[in-house]
């Protein structure tokens, strides 16, 4: 049985909803409003889109999990996403994620223990001339990483939080 | 009188550390009680030297960099505002043979401008060409078009002018024109460094787009790994609509055109441009049979003009300048610039934007300065994850869309990745295919299951059995001959090259 939405989450879903339900195409920008103040987009949310957009439930959850970008749980503090397309592959893209995984004790798309990281692959952050290259939280960019920063990067967040 | 300051916004000099630099002058500034003015431009494109820091003086601006936090006490102690005495000094940024040798036609003003400045984007040459644009009919804007023989710049080079005639001469309304900024090849940056560099540009050359072919609405389709792009379209469309350039009632005319921004949700196959258009619509990225022609049945079944960036963003020059003035730049079929990006292992990393013409050696040796590890160079990619390796061997080839596919190679959007010897080829092979099992939409069998074959079988040849080359090769051609788009139809290209010039990866006598 699917959770309902209540309490504040309902009443942001429904304020995000109705603030775009017009738009042609709405669906996108309405799940990267939801999972932007939430942080994931959760399945209760489906139905109500459904309903506001007179689509299937089906095709709205569909939609959700065709695309890599949203996410259906929290994730945790920061979303650490390391490039591993080519131009970053050519500069050690693929030691720097080992690293990571190391480093972090999780492996892609999971969570550390203590919800402060997830780590998630991408392929290619247009910093292709100075990779390997992360992104990390709202629109933190890093190139030229290696472990070492890389390190330093994640003991400087876990201590600002 | 108040110094210029220049540090870039540009994501890539941001990912280098220049948020903390720019804030760091601004604290020196005042603390010396200095009368300076800080511009956050756009990136010259001179990646490997980001941040660049850039001063105007009566001579030019001078360039330093590349400038880190602990680099500023220093600057200022060597009064880096008079002087070019300071070891990052590079002397005149356009004296630099990186950017003096390039044809900066669509990039003219990206790295000198303020992107998010409507003024300083009219004061470098910004809106004559949508200026002229509104004093033509949308045939004589076409015809314009297609005289600069402009073609396609996302990797298709389909000419522009043709495509924009199709549209204009369906008959249905409304009609619709696309940006297609969902820039998902690996080493290219092209679009984003345009968008956030010189946003202003892409908005007239829609704007353009749309008096041709009868638009009144546009978007802009990006990635949402571009967030400092996103950005800087959201500020400069609203910018522009508040001054008049965009809305209704455009430049005081009955036109109305406007454009709304939409990010993509991380799914390479949505650069394909019916996967694009369904998920503007709201729905999986899943690409769609042609015909219908997106040009007569494409966003909500109406006829719609798509263009990429890099297309878009020349338009303005094109008006404004005149398409003989484009034409005459280039070779062959080829005309006009492409901007090149040097990506991956190179020593001097960045966009160069070149006339058609040199050759993929003189880009990657005259511009790339070899490799940046300093190891030999072993094969370079172009044209993205579904662009050939190509050997030492091929570096003579042109840089053209002609000269490239007649070694079965492809020019793409221009992204140049090198790699050094310590690359294994079967690797890359097998990635390619594992990118492809990753990011296929799904609709065809031979993309969506000989993609994760594919990864089979190179695994199988990598652990030794060669015998499957053959079937790696069939299967090749099944996904090149039996995918609708180009992720099944040219993800053979670099496992295909990979084989055939790097034979000895797979276990096999060197070709």
């Amino acid at each position: 049985m699917l959770e309902t939405l209540a309490g504040p989450t309902l009443q942001t879903v429904e304020r995000l909803i109705a603030a775009k339900r017009q738009l042609p195409g709405a669906l996108l920008p309405l799940l990267h409003d939801i999972q932007e103040a939430l942080g994931f987009v959760p399945p209760a949310a489906v139905p109500l889109l459904a309903t506001a957009l007179n689509r299937s439930r089906a095709e709205v959850h569909g939609v959700l999990t065709y695309y890599h970008y949203f996410r259906q749980q929290p994730a945790g503090q920061h979303v650490l996403r390391i490039c591993r397309a080519e131009a970053c592959q050519a500069n050690g893209a693929e030691a720097l994620l080992e690293h990571a995984r190391r480093a972090l004790g999780c492996t892609d798309h999971e969570t550390t223990a203590d919800g402060a990281f997830t780590l998630e692959p991408v392929y290619c952050l247009g910093q292709c001339a100075c990779g390997p290259a992360l992104w990390i939280d709202a629109d933190e960019l890093h190139a030229r990483m290696t472990p070492e920063k890389l390190d330093a990067l994640i003991a400087e967040k876990r201590s600002a939080t | 009188m108040s110094i210029r300051i220049y540090v870039p916004r540009d994501s890539g000099a941001l990912a280098l550390g220049a948020a903390a630099v720019a804030a760091a002058i601004a604290c020196e500034v005042i603390a010396r009680g200095l009368d300076c003015e800080l511009v956050r431009n756009g990136s010259r494109g001179l990646c490997w030297l980001e941040p660049l820091v850039e001063v105007a003086t009566p001579q030019g601006r001078i360039a330093f960099g590349p400038v880190t936090i602990a680099d500023v006490p220093s600057l200022f102690a060597a009064d880096f505002l008079h002087s070019q005495r300071h070891p990052l000094c590079l002397g005149p940024t356009e004296a630099i043979p990186y950017l003096k040798n390039q044809e900066r036609l669509t990039f003219a003003r990206v790295g000198v401008t303020d992107p998010l400045s409507l003024d300083d984007y009219l004061a470098h040459g910004g809106y004559q060409g949508l200026q002229r644009a509104l004093t033509l009919s949308a045939d004589a804007i076409i015809d314009e078009v297609g005289e600069s023989g402009l073609r396609g710049r996302g990797g298709a080079a389909f000419p522009t002018g043709v495509k924009w005639r199709t549209v204009q001469q369906a008959a249905a309304t409304p009609k619709y024109v696309v940006c297609n900024a969902d820039e998902g090849d690996s080493g290219t940056f092209s679009d984003r460094m345009l968008m956030e560099g010189d946003p202003f540009a892409l908005l007239e050359g829609m704007t353009i787009a749309g008096l041709a072919v009868g638009a009144s609405q546009g978007y802009i389709y990006t990635r949402i790994e571009y967030p400092h792009a996103i950005a800087a379209l959201r500020a400069a469309i609203a910018t522009a609509t508040a001054r008049g350039y965009l809305g209704a009632r455009l430049r005081g005319t009955e036109r109305t055109f406007s454009i709304d921004v939409r990010a993509g949700g991380g799914a390479y196959v949505c650069g394909e441009e019916t996967a694009m258009l369904e998920s503007l619509e709201g729905k999986r990225g899943i690409v769609r049979a042609k015909p219908p022609l997106p040009a007569l049945a494409g966003l909500f079944g109406q006829p719609t003009a798509i263009n990429n960036v890099i297309s878009l963003a020349t338009v303005p020059i094109i008006l404004a300048r005149g398409a003989a003035f484009y034409r005459d730049y280039g070779v062959g079929r080829s005309r006009g610039t492409l901007p090149f990006q040097l990506a991956g292992n190179v020593a001097h990393g960045g966009l160069v934007e070149k006339a058609f013409g040199l050759t993929l050696r003189q880009l990657i040796e005259e511009f790339g300065g070899g490799t940046r590890s300093g190891r030999p160079l072993r094969a370079v990619q172009v044209g993205g994850p579904l662009g050939a390796y190509l050997p030492e061997a091929q570096l003579g080839t042109v840089l053209d869309y002609e000269a490239f596919a007649a070694i079965g190679a492809v020019v793409g959007h221009g992204g140049v990745v090198i790699f050094d010897d310590r690359v294994d080829m079967a690797r890359q092979a097998r990635y390619a295919m594992e990118f492809c099992a990753l990011e296929s939409c799904g609709k065809c069998t031979p993309c969506r299951i000989g993609s994760t074959r594919g990864v089979e079988v190179v695994d199988r040849i990598i652990a030794g059995d060669t015998t499957q080359i053959p079937l790696l090769r069939d299967l090749c051609d099944t996904l090149q001959h039996g995918s609708l788009c180009a992720m099944g139809s040219m993800t053979p290209y670099p496992v295909r090259s990979a084989l055939d010039y790097f034979a000895e990866d797979f276990g096999t006598p060197p070709s």
